[in-house]
Formats: C-alpha cells, structure tokens, sequence
C-alpha cells in the first residue's frame, strides 16, 4: 500500500447521495482476479452509454476531472456490497481521497486498506468544497493528513477528524497484517483456551 | 454490567485491547467464495503467508456460476477462470471446499446455517456484505473486504473497534399474510438506508421470537441494507432445534455443552443500547420496494409517491431521479405495475421455506403470459429437500423454471440478467440500479408475493390471491 501525506489535486463533485458500490463498480466487471484495470470502469454506467460511448454530461468525463484525485460526494457514499473492487477502481482511476457527510461502513474499511482517505464532513462544506471543485482546474485542493486539514483554493482550512491508528497506517503506507502478526503469541494463548473453553465448536474438514 | 447479546460475542473474542481501543478480534469462521477471494490468496502468495487455521474456512462456489445444467462446466470465459482460480487456491492453501457438483454447494450465507458451520455465539465473516445473514443464529456476522479477508486467512483475527449497540424491538404479531422479508423491508423504510451506520442491530421483541430460523436469517441479511454492521438475534429453542442433527453441528455431549453456554447470549435485563427504534408489527402490509434503494418502499396497497410533494430539494431530486429510472407515475397504483421477470431465490430468500412459500401462491396456477419466473434454489439441499416435497412440480407445472442453485439474478454476474428496462419483482435484497442487469428495474419483495405477480403478470397483493 503507498503511503498517503499530502496531496493536492483536482477534485471532482459528485453532488448524490447513497453512492452504492453498484454504481462504483457494477457486478460484471468483478470477474476479474486482479486488482489493478478496474479504473476504466469506475461509475460504469453513469459514465457510458449502452453503446460504450462517454455520457459527456457525467463529471468524470470532463476536463479537467478526467485528471480528479479527489473526490466530494454526499450521504451514504459506498452503501451496499463489501466489495473491495469499488476502492480499486477509485484507485485505478486515480482517486486517493473522497469526501462526503459519512460513508457506509465496509467500504469505509475498504478505502484505508488501499491507501485512499476517506475524509468525513457536514454536509454543508461538503457543499462548499463542491462549489469549489466546480470551478475546475485553477482550483485546485490540498488534504494534509499530518496536519489534519483540507486547504481550499482560497486559502481556507478546514480541520477533518480521523482515527489515529488508521492516519498512522495510512501516513506510513503500513499493512494491517505485518501490524497484527506482532501479536501472534497473544492469539496462540487466545487459540490454546479456545479449544479448552469452547472445545464443542466444530473444525471444519471436508471430505 | 449489564451487557448485550453483542456485548457478550464480541467481547469473547477480543485477544487483545490496544492503546486506542481498537481491539484484535478473533474469528471464528470465514466462508470464502470464488469473487471477493483471489487477490486475497494472491496478497499472501506473494508474502509467503499461509491459511493460520485452515479448519476455520469453507469455500465454496455461489455468485459467478450458471444456474442452468452444469455438467458442460462455465461457458463464460472469465468466470470459468475465476472459479478454476478458487479450486486452484483452496488446494494449495488447503481450505475445505464444497465444489460445484457437490450437492452441498450453495450460496455461502445459505450454506452456513445449512450445514451447521454457523452456530450461536461465533464470529463469522466473508467477503460479502450479506453475512449478516448469520447473526440470525446468535453469531456476530459481518461482510468484509478482500484485504480484510487476507487479513483472516493470514491471522484468523481482525483489527476491528466495537460498533454501537441498536435494538429494533418489533411489538405485536405480523398479520397473515406478512413474512420477514416484509418486516425487515418495512424496517428499511422506516429507519433508511444510514439508519444503522456504525451499529450493530439486535432485532427482538414478540413478532422475531415468532420468526422460524428462515424468517430470522431473511431479516438479519437485510441489516445491511440499512447500513448497520451486523444484525443478530438472541438464540432461543428455536435456534437450539435448528442446530440439531446439522452435519457439522456439535453433537451429543458437546451440544449440550454448547447449549448451556449459548443460553448465557442473550441480553441482560437492563443492557444500554445506544439506539432503539420500536416496530409495531400489527401495522405491516406486504411490502414492495418502488425506489432505486431498500429505503423505498411502501405497502403493496399503495401508490407511487410523487416527488414533489418533498420538501427537501436534495430528497426531491433523489426520488425524481427513481421515479424517472423506474419508469414510474407518481399516483400510479403499485399493483398496476406489469412484470416481466420473476426471480425467487438468493441469500436473502432462497431457503426451502422461501420455495415452500412460492409453491402455495403457485399450485393449480399459471405464469402470467409474457412472464419470465425462475426459481433459484439456495443450496443443492435446499434443491433435493423440495424435489422430496415434489414443489420442483408444483412450480414447473405452473410455468415457473426450475433452476441449479447459485447467487444467480440478485447480482446479475452469471448469465441470470434482467435486459435493459425489464421490470422484476425479485425476492433479492437490493433494487439498485443495474444491480440486476444494465437498466433493470428491480421491485423487492417476499417469495409469496413475487409468486403472486408471476400469476397474475404485475405487483399483486398476495391476501388476495390465496
């Protein structure tokens, strides 16, 4: 995972609420078993038509959001479906942070794995940043994640909140895994009782 | 302190507290499936990582496979190779497998419960967000994503922060008529699709207890769509019942064992949760989504809402661009909608209760013309116990197709598809746009009522059918 410290880039508005991770990334295109290639298919539909041409009016096909690092949406963003495939097409894309009023839960997870922040704000600066984001390529956002703080084009900061043991895996590009394995000794006691204390619960073998 | 059922799970599974709370919770069970697990293997292929417990994992095949006759194998390319990918994964690795020709295979949420791999008082995860089907059992059962399921298959724990307690206490009997699959849905609408966000849902109260096990999974699979982690129920009699005589189920001694142990679960008396929504039962109709999410939804006896009777112009817009998508007229009778596609299946209802429920609306009548109905058992045991029953006819003789057991229609990634502007009415859990095939326009409801607009070839209310 790359590690995330500051960026600066365009943002693109996506003024909806309950984004699902359909519309991330529809069904058919998880048939891959990579990770990487899914960005040609981030927001599928809102982006093509049924012929495969580009729907000019979605934001992501415009200049300059072709190039968004960032993106603002509202309420809800990444309801649905655990799938992971939906921050890997952000990813592919080129997205490293979104923002929006909260986000669904797994996908919340999902986006601090890869190395994208996702960064929760009211409703009304998510506006804000959006009018901003509408101005295009001249406006362009920096998210400080040491620091903790949107700087808008004008200038402005805005303090955001974010979970300190996710900021220091995100800051350092660290893995979970390498991170719980240090606790290894403690989930072998965890195991040893286990089989003593719940000695009724199955393992599983298959013939 | 008085703590609650999920108090209770999760905290014997905490290994260990760190510094800011986030704790190492320990798992119990991890179900795989062929879609959300190869970058995981691969992740610890390339770190030289092995399966810690490979007797804590079950594979098995379910979203990308073919419901018709699968003795030619996956005609489609990249699902072939996806399901070929898991074979190729689960021998190395060594993780129990039920392959697609073992009459075990299934949907994973439908499997687990099936097979007694679920149990009262577990951990249970996948990377599907339907796992909340499990904590019908008395389990904590979330869906995750594939770095999470390395992270299992890796460690058998995750880094994880308790979520907050809500209790859904539903007062008062369904009425005739009126299934989980309405309960839950009325409960989506009456909290929203956020409604849950950051929370673990315990549903309880008169109108639960009286669910049997397959009402009970049908209602905790849909806690996602309210945003919540995990839905649970507090194991009872009915759960012990259920338990009994499962394949993998503890048996003898070590179920009595078990038994004493999960009557500890439930909540105490005087447990704190941190949101309680009360739900009067005797008020539901059945239910159907109109909408583009689970949120709208409204009972069979009413009309399409009209957007611009909202006040707020954000909500205004979302309903508009649902009416617009669904091909909808404000003021338009539900039951006046036609159908094209009937699907009755899935993890949300694809157990025989589910199929027995579909074969009375169906027996001694017809598939509207012009109507396309499968019927997509959850599991090859769910499929044998009613071809036992001889439901397989009832249903065939009606018109309905009987089909190989799968995640089929509810996703759309196998051949099971709606084509652009097909309406269903689906006894799946989500009506997103597209989630049922590019410009399918997806009505959720319960397996009778799906069966009641088979027969009659639009929404219909099923008390007036039978």
């Amino acid at each position: 995972m790359d590690a995330f410290t500051t960026l600066t880039g365009v943002a693109a508005p996506l003024p909806l609420a309950n984004v699902d991770t359909d519309k991330i990334i529809p069904a058919r295109f998880l048939k891959t078993i990579k990770r990487s290639g899914l960005g040609v298919h981030l927001f599928d539909t809102l982006r093509y038509d049924a012929n495969g041409a580009e729907r000019p009016e979605f934001v992501l096909n415009q200049e300059p959001y072709r190039h968004a690092e960032i993106l603002i949406a509202h309420e809800n963003f990444g309801c649905g479906s655990s799938r992971e495939h939906a921050p890997w097409a952000l990813l592919d894309f080129g997205i490293r942070c979104v923002i929006a009023p909260d986000f669904a839960d797994i996908f919340h997870t999902n986006t601090f794995k890869n190395g994208i922040l996702p960064i929760k704000l009211s409703r009304e600066i998510c506006d804000q940043l959006m009018d901003d984001a509408k101005l295009g390529g001249n406006a362009r956002i920096t998210v400080d994640l040491a620091e903790q703080v949107i700087v808008r084009p004008n200038g402005e900061k805005i303090p955001f909140e974010i979970d300190p043991f996710r900021k220091h895996l995100l800051l350092n590009g660290l893995d979970d895994i390498g991170q719980t394995l240090q606790h290894a000794p403690a989930i072998d006691s965890y195991e040893a009782k286990l089989r003593d204390e719940k000695a009724w619960m199955p393992a599983i073998h298959v013939d | 302190m008085a703590r609650t059922l999920f108090d209770k799970v999760w905290d014997a599974h905490v290994v260990e507290r760190l510094q800011d709370g986030t704790c190492v919770l320990y798992i119990d069970r991890h179900l795989v499936h062929e879609v959300t697990s190869p970058q995981a293997f691969e992740g610890l292929r390339m770190a030289g990582r092995k399966l810690r417990r490979p007797d804590a994992h079950i594979a098995v095949v379910d979203h990308n496979i073919p419901t018709s006759d699968r003795s030619l194998g996956i005609a489609e390319e990249e699902s072939r190779i996806q399901v070929e990918t898991l074979e190729t994964n689960v021998a190395a690795f060594g993780v129990p497998y039920f392959g697609l020709n073992d009459a075990r295979q299934g949907i994973v949420h439908i499997i687990g419960p099936e097979q007694g791999l679920s149990l009262p008082g577990m951990t249970i995860v996948c990377g599907d967000s339907h796992t909340s089907t499990h904590g019908a059992m008395g389990s904590l059962a979330f869906g995750i994503g594939t770095s999470e399921v390395e992270h299992v298959m890796a460690t058998q724990t995750l880094l994880q922060k308790p979520a907050k307690n809500m209790l859904v206490d539903v007062r008062g009997a369904l009425p005739p008529g009126c299934t989980g699959k309405d309960l839950v849905l009325a409960i989506i609408g009456q909290i929203g699709t956020a409604g849950g966000t950051g929370h673990v849902i315990e549903y309880a109260g008169e109108a639960i207890r009286a669910l049997d096990m397959a009402g009970r999974m049908t209602v905790c699979n849909m806690s996602i769509e309210a945003g919540a982690r995990a839905g649970m129920i507090a194991p009872d009699e009915t759960t012990f019942e259920y338990v009994r005589g499962k394949p993998f189920a503890p048996k003898g001694e070590a179920l009595e064992q078990a038994i004493a142990y999960w009557r500890t679960l439930p909540s105490d008396a005087g447990a704190v949760y941190d949101k309680v929504v009360v739900v009067d039962a005797t008020k539901i109709a059945p239910m159907v989504t109109w909408g583009t999410n689970p949120e709208a939804v409204l009972p069979i006896t009413a009309v399409v809402p009209n957007p611009a009777d909202e006040a707020d112009e954000a909500k205004r817009v979302q309903l508009q661009r649902m009416v617009d998508y669904m091909a909808l007229t404000p003021g338009q009778k539900l039951t006046d909608l036609k159908i094209d596609v009937v699907f009755i299946g899935s993890c949300t209802n694809g157990r025989i209760e589910d199929i027995r429920a579909a074969a009375t609306v169906a027996k001694g009548r017809k598939v509207a013309a012009g109507v396309r109905a499968l019927v997509v058992p959850g599991s090859g045991i769910v499929k044998q116990q009613a071809e036992v029953e001889g439901l397989d006819r009832i249903l065939l003789d009606a018109g309905f197709e009987w089909r190989e057991p799968g995640c089929s229609m509810c996703l759309g990634m196998n051949p099971d598809k709606l084509t652009p502007g097909q309406r269903s009415a689906s006894t799946s859990n989500r009506n997103f746009e597209g989630r049922q095939g590019p410009g399918g326009r997806t009505h959720l409801v319960s397996p009778a009522m799906a069966a009641a607009a088979a027969v009659t070839g639009h929404l219909a209310d099923v008390r007036e059918i039978v």
